[in-house]
């Protein structure tokens, strides 16, 4: 049966996220041929709401307040609530970030609903939606389904193909107003810790650091290799404790998740719980000078080196290598 | 200050997983105190430390999760609730666990309750919000430093990397973040003073909350590992030769560059 799926549009820096595309693509399958809504909630985040439309969303609509301008769950709250109000939608999916992460319980307890979160799949089996989700850190998986009332569910970042965008495609934006008032939490300051540049969550490309890299100028090289590669870079919590780098480039059961096409571990032994954040990415390139670390075991390909005179030529021969290909 | 603690005892992932029949087998598995759990308690004994009050531990589980209460008692926690589901509910989510805190904590004029941010083998990261919402109070999530000051609380909350500030308000819950503390190990004497700490067992029939209402609303119909990975290349050759080679296999055979 056709369904109607509203999707949130999650902005950063003025950009919707890439997740927000993933998450359209996800509404499609979910909508079995239904209506796909893309939902914008900000100060002034209507100049977003056609993109949402060219990768793939039937139509859109913006909640705006001046109230809006930071992320707080009750806002936000009280924003989808509205919005939920007006349509009545069958289906609901977000990007399983820290915003979706933090909203979505939130409103499945207030609709009484169910919730499947983190999700890495969704397909159709027998009419059903079913989606697949990691459990166990990572190292087992389980297929989940909500039976009957409101499908509900979040997206692991980089996990379902968005759809190609279509520049002529258009459609109907509305908007729909909420009094947003009564905040229990005040955002007073925002501390930018994480770097310019490519998004670690969303990034498909990272190259990742442990303690081999042994100082903070040690991440250098690695910084020059993600350069070229146009990717991002992530750390253990070895590299992190160590402070060779800031927590926020954390990979691992403690931090962030991340799934990007190509994982190059430098330095890194491969402890369980630095798997539990990498493991499932979909190429892993290990660089280590002790052959029997246990990165090697998830690795893909792997070089017995030393990570100093390993990334350095690497470097160079991607550079080789992206001046051939132009 | 009525501190309570939301506390899972989880399968510790460090394990080796087995499935059968679609289910996780947990025979001879280890289970400890989900780590972020362990993060709650942590914050908790401090806040109370400073502030005077009572930490509480509860736990929605079975007998065998008496274990990890008794640890978290030695950590210095004062008092210990395990809600027992077994006998009344066999099928439970996120949805069923959060109703049924709800219905303990309902009446119990929290202060703060901490959760951790993520349960590691669920890994949903629900329970926290989802009671907060069922109690109708604040909530903020993955919070790495916590400032207590009459009614007014002031936060910080990692948000992927960054550090938002925020202040909020008595009564709360919270949901804690790695950074937030080094939660300590329970000492000799802590654990011999554990042995004396209040335990309450309950069951479902003690929360005036019947079965209906605490129903799950996903149905999960399989469990599985991944595919098994093929064993990884190690190249040979010194190492500029594996350096070209590594790029090549990246471009022509992986297809990610
Ligand atoms: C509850 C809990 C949660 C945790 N959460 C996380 C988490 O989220 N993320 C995480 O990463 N860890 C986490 N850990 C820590 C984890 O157990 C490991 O301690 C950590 O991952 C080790 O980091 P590392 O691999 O950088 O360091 P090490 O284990 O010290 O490994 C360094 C590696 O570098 C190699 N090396 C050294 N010099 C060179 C060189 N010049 N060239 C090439 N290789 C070199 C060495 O051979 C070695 O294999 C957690 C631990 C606990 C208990
Ligand atoms: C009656 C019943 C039957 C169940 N049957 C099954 C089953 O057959 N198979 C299965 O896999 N799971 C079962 N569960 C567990 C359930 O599916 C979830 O694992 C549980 O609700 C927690 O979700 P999570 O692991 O995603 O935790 P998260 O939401 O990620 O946990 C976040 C935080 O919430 C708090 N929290 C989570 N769970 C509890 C708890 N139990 N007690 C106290 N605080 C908690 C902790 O602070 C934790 O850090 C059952 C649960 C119940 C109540």
């Amino acid at each position: 049966m056709p369904k109607k799926i509203m999707v949130l549009g999650e902005t950063r820096g003025g950009q919707l996220r890439n997740v927000s595309f993933e998450a359209i693509a996800a509404g499609k399958t979910a909508a079995q041929s239904g209506e796909v809504v893309g939902v914008l909630i900000g100060d002034s985040v209507q100049p977003l709401a056609q993109e949402m439309i060219r990768y793939g969303a039937d139509r859109g609509i913006v909640v705006e307040d001046k109230n809006l301008s930071h992320y707080t769950s009750d806002g936000f709250t009280q924003a989808f609530m509205a919005v939920l109000d007006q349509e009545q939608p069958d289906g609901i999916l977000f990007g399983h970030t820290a915003l979706g992460k933090d909203l979505s319980p939130k409103l499945a307890a207030k609709l009484n609903a169910g919730l499947i979160s983190d999700a890495t799949d969704i397909s159709e089996e027998d009419g059903q939606i079913v989606f697949t989700r990691p459990i166990y850190s990572g190292k087992a998986f389980e297929k989940v389904m909500i039976d009957e009332g409101l499908l509900f569910a979040t997206i692991r970042p980089n996990n379902i193909a968005p759809l190609k965008r279509d520049e002529g495609r258009s459609g109907d934006v509305s908007s729909v107003s909420a009094s947003i008032k009564d905040l229990r939490t005040a955002v007073e300051e925002i501390v930018r810790k994480s770097a310019d540049g490519v998004d670690l969550a969303e990034a498909k490309i990272v190259i990742a650091g442990g303690r081999g890299v042994k100082s903070k100028e040690g991440f250098q090289p690695l910084k020059e290799l993600a350069e070229v590669l146009g990717g991002a870079v992530g750390a253990s919590r070895g590299a992190c404790d160590a402070d060779y780098c800031d927590y926020s480039l954390q990979i691992g059961q403690t931090g962030k998740v991340v799934t990007p096409d190509l994982y190059i571990a430098c330095g890194i032994s491969g402890a369980i719980q630095h798997l539990a954040g990498m493991s499932n990415s979909k190429v892993i390139v290990a660089i280590n000078k002790d052959p029997d670390a246990d990165i090697f075991k998830v690795a893909d390909y792997g070089i017995v080196g030393d990570l100093f005179e390993v990334v350095p030529m690497l470097t160079e021969e991607f550079k080789k290598v992206k001046a051939g290909s132009l | 200050m009525n501190l309570i603690v939301l506390m899972k005892r989880t399968f510790d992932t460090e394990e080796k997983i087995t499935i059968s029949d679609g289910r996780i087998q947990e025979d001879g598995a280890e289970f400890i105190i989900n780590p972020y759990d362990e993060y709650a308690i942590e914050e908790a004994i401090q806040l109370r430390d400073k502030h005077g009050g009572e930490v509480t531990v509860i736990t929605v589980g079975n007998d065998d999760a008496e274990k990890q209460l008794r640890t978290a008692l030695a950590m210095g926690a004062d008092k210990a609730v395990l809600i027992n589901s077994e006998e009344d509910i066999e099928e439970g989510d996120q949805y069923t666990t959060s109703k049924i805190l709800v219905g303990y904590l309902k009446d119990k004029e929290a202060d703060i309750i901490l959760a951790g941010n993520v349960a590691i083998d669920g890994g949903s990261g629900q329970v926290g919000p989802r009671v907060a919402e069922g109690l109708g109070i604040a909530c903020v999530t993955t919070i790495t430093n916590i400032e207590v000051n009459g009614q007014n609380v002031l936060i910080t909350r990692d948000v992927e990397g960054d550090q938002e500030k925020i202040s909020t308000s008595l009564p709360l819950l919270v949901t804690c973040q790695q950074g937030l503390n080094e939660p300590r190990y329970p000492s000799l004497p802590g654990i011999m003073k554990a042995k004396k700490k209040p335990l309450e067992e309950l069951e479902l029939d003690d929360l005036d909350l019947d079965e209906e209402e605490a129903a799950p609303k996903t149905k999960t119909t399989d469990r599985f590992m991944p595919p098994e990975k093929a064993a990884g290349r190690i190249l040979k050759g010194d190492t500029a030769d594996q350096v070209k080679e590594l790029a090549a296999l990246l471009r022509s055979e992986a297809k990610v560059i």
